[in-house]
């Protein structure tokens, strides 16, 4: 039995992240493109926590920041997508570019 | 008792008018005549005893002055404002109530005349409809009157003026189904209009010269020896008042309205434009008095229309057919004769004319209208004719009446009338001359002209139709004892100025000398001995020229008589008129009174036009109409369309120019430049991702393979 070294950890961030931006890239829901950007982050604080065994607290401390500043995200996103809602009646992202103005 | 309570005396009629106005339409004609001719009566019973408590109360003369409360401005002070020199003075006018020998005379004829005219109506107008209409008319009027006469300043006055002016536009309106009746009615209203306004700026230019509205104050301050004679702000002041004069009694230009003023009922015209109204102009240069002697040009212009229009109107007189027109044109040139007078200076012969001009002309009216009557409404004096002894006291009274306007001794005409021509000879030193001669030549028409209607009336072939003949018939009794109560005044009201000359003590005259005797004064101390007033010149009433004078005026009366006799005595269907045979153009332009009325359609009415162009005032009003249009609102108009071509113009150029190049010009420049980059930007979120990563792959396999 191979001893879980940083590396396993490593490859279950980067295959948690390349699925988080497979995710933000194909779907069209936002709240799924939300659900895959919180993947993208978890991938990171995977990483993060990895690398906290070999050097230290600070990764861990770090990764509580990024799970903090998920949760902001988060609300926000929701915020700006009920918002949007209201305004459009759709939360389908390929119908969202007012942001070329 | 009575000077105590005289507001009661205009107040009477005021209370029967108001009865009138609101109960009026529900009562019989017995309560109507009952309430007006009883409130008329129990104020000439008030103004008997007033006076007669006045003369036993105050002896010297001086004038009782009641005030009863402060009507217009305020008694604190509060209103003030500075006269022509410079001295403060309060703007006041008091209801207030004054009597003074001038205005005793008028009350007591007004309401004694009036009172007449009263009963007359009770039967004139028995048989016609709107009674308590006119007889509410008639008590109003003598409200009016009787507060123009009482009030003791100028403004209170004048509220009475305007009063009686508006009475009058009611009851020559009386019959107002009658086109022509309402169009006499306009006119006297507007002619009035025009003199009130003068009368007005005058009252103005009294307060503001005086300080003060009130006859006592005025009077007081034109004796102070403050004004100098002459003073050219009090000369316009008079002036005015004349001018105010001039609309409501009827002298030239103004007095075209009296006239067509006919076409009220006659009691009206008796009362109203005869004895009473139309003497108010001469009520009230009478009462400012104490101004016009102060302004000698003023005195001068009055003495000089009143003659003019004095034998103007009697000379339109002598032709007329209508009987009420000759009597109305009679009453304008008597008119004259008083305004004559007073601008003599002979202020008393003047107001002793209006005594005695109200009981005969009032007579005369009445009789005319005892005659329309029996003639069923007939006026034109071409069908009549031959009524003498058909209506005998209509005849007879008639006929003292035309006995004293002709000036026949010992009626009362002859003593006022040859009063004014002599003090007209004296004026002076005889500087009226040419007056006086007019004056003669006046009372020589005014023979011929009424005994030329007595003639034609009551003699010759009678020229009727046989109906009309048929209904003739004495008047009522209410209608013929008025008659003799006024011939019996026509007798003897002129004995009570009996001249000195003839043996008499000129009592009138003596009664109202408190009120012009400081005149007399003013004209002696400028050494103007000629003019004087009444009273203050026995010795010289006894000369020869006074008798011959005398003479000369009564044989005028009797050659006017003569002549008419001559030449009517027998007029029978289509008589001769002996001016029409001697000169027809000069018959012609008397019988079109003198082209007065067209003349003033031409100036001033624009009914009468030359080829569409209307000429006078109203001519002058279309020039500047057409130079307003043409030339004002061209000049506006072609200042309009120059802004408006600038406008465009400049408009143009705000939007090609400033917006286009300046404005719009960068932003479409900075729009072209930038479209290359704004197709990056297309807007969708994932292909940014997508870019992003494709970005960092590109870097990662960059540093990666190096």
């Amino acid at each position: 039995m191979v001893p879980i070294s940083t590396l396993h950890y490593l490859v279950v961030a980067a295959a948690l992240f390349v699925l988080g931006v497979i995710g933000v890239l194909t779907r069209r829901n936002v709240v799924i493109v939300l659900m895959s950007i919180e993947l993208i982050l978890n991938a990171v604080n995977l990483n993060l926590v990895a690398f906290s065994r070999m050097w230290g607290l600070h990764g861990q401390v770090f990764a509580i920041f990024v799970i903090t500043d998920a949760a902001a995200e988060a609300a926000v996103g929701l915020g700006i997508l009920i918002a949007f809602f209201r305004n459009k009646e759709t939360v389908n992202v390929d119908e969202v570019d007012l942001l070329k103005w | 008792m009575f000077l105590e309570n005289i507001y009661l005396i205009p107040l009477l009629p005021a209370i029967g008018a108001t009865f009138m106005f609101f109960f009026g339409r529900k009562l019989e004609k017995r309560t109507v005549s009952a309430v007006c001719v009883g409130a008329v009566a129990l104020a000439f019973v008030m103004s008997c005893g007033a006076v007669w408590q006045y003369t036993h109360t105050y002896t010297n003369g001086q004038a009782f002055d009641k005030p009863m409360y402060t009507w217009l401005g305020s008694d604190t002070g509060h209103l003030t404002y500075t006269t022509k020199d410079g001295y403060p003075a309060d703007f006041q006018a008091q209801v207030g109530f004054l009597l003074d020998p001038l205005s005793s005379i008028w009350l007591l004829f007004v309401t004694g005349v009036g009172m007449l005219i009263h009963i007359y109506s009770t039967g004139y107008m028995a048989h016609e409809g709107g009674y308590y209409r006119f007889f509410g008319y008639l008590n109003l009027f003598m409200f009016s009157m009787l507060t123009l006469i009482l009030a003791n300043n100028y403004a209170l006055m004048f509220v009475g003026w305007e009063g009686v002016g508006l009475c009058s536009y009611l009851l020559i309106g009386f019959y107002f189904h009658r086109k022509s009746a309402s169009d006499a009615a306009n006119k006297a209203f507007i002619m009035n209009r025009i003199g009130d306004a003068g009368f007005i700026l005058g009252i103005f230019t009294i307060a503001w010269c005086m300080g003060s509205m009130r006859f006592t104050d005025v009077n007081a301050m034109a004796h102070s020896g403050h004004f100098l004679i002459g003073d050219p702000t009090l000369t316009a002041a008079a002036l005015l008042l004349f001018v105010g004069a001039c609309g409501k009694s009827a002298q030239l230009p103004l007095y075209i309205w009296l006239p067509d003023a006919m076409e009220g009922p006659t009691p009206v015209s008796a009362l109203i434009h005869a004895a009473t109204m139309v003497t108010a102009g001469v009520y009230m240069v009478a009462r400012s008095n104490a101004i016009f002697v102060l302004a000698p040009t003023a005195m001068k212009t009055v003495a000089i229309v009143g003659a003019l229009t004095a034998i103007f109107a009697a000379s339109i007189g002598l032709v007329q057919n209508d009987i009420k027109r000759v009597l109305a044109y009679s009453t304008v040139s008597q008119l004259g004769y008083m305004f004559l007078a007073l601008g003599v200076g002979a202020f008393s012969a003047g107001v002793f004319h209006v005594f005695t001009h109200a009981f005969f002309k009032a007579l005369l009216f009445l009789g005319a209208g005892s005659v329309i009557h029996a003639m069923s409404g007939e006026q034109d004096m071409r069908n009549m004719g031959d009524l003498g002894h058909r209506t005998p006291v209509t005849h007879i009274t008639m006929f003292i009446a035309t006995l004293a306007i002709a000036g026949i001794p010992p009626f009362a005409g002859f003593f006022s009338k040859d009063e004014i021509l002599w003090q007209t000879w004296t004026s002076e030193h005889g500087a009226y001359i040419w007056l006086w001669v007019i004056g003669y030549g006046t009372a020589l028409m005014t023979a011929f002209y009424m005994f030329r209607l007595m003639y034609l009336t009551f003699h010759g072939r009678p020229r009727m139709s046989h109906d009309v003949e048929h209904h003739i018939h004495e008047s009522p009794k209410s209608m013929t004892v008025p008659l003799m109560i006024l011939a019996f005044c026509s007798i003897f009201a002129g004995w009570l100025g009996w001249p000195h000359s003839l043996g008499g003590s000129d009592r009138f005259g003596a009664f109202l000398k408190p009120v012009f005797a400081k005149e007399a004064k003013v004209f002696q101390e400028e050494g103007k001995v000629g003019q004087l007033a009444s009273g203050e010149r026995e010795e010289e009433h006894t000369s020869g020229t006074e008798y011959g004078l005398m003479f000369l005026s009564v044989a005028a009366g009797l050659v006017g008589w003569g002549m008419a006799w001559r030449a009517y005595r027998h007029a029978d269907k289509g008589y001769p008129e002996p001016i029409e045979v001697a000169a027809k153009p000069i018959y012609t332009a008397l019988y079109n009174k003198w082209y007065v009325d067209e003349l003033y359609d031409y100036l001033f009415t624009g009914r009468r036009k030359v080829r569409n162009v209307r000429l006078g005032v109203l001519g002058l009003g279309d020039a500047s109409a057409w130079f307003d249009v043409h030339v004002v609102d061209g000049a506006v108009n072609g200042t309009g369309w120059t802004t408006r071509i600038v406008a465009s113009i400049s408009k143009w150029f705000d939007t090609w120019i400033i917006d286009g190049i300046g404005v719009n010009g960068p932003a479409i420049l900075a729009r072209i430049l930038s479209y290359p980059f704004r197709l990056f930007e297309w807007g969708l979120v994932q292909w940014y991702a997508l870019v992003m990563i494709a970005g960092l792959l590109g870097f990662v396999f960059y540093y990666a393979y190096r």
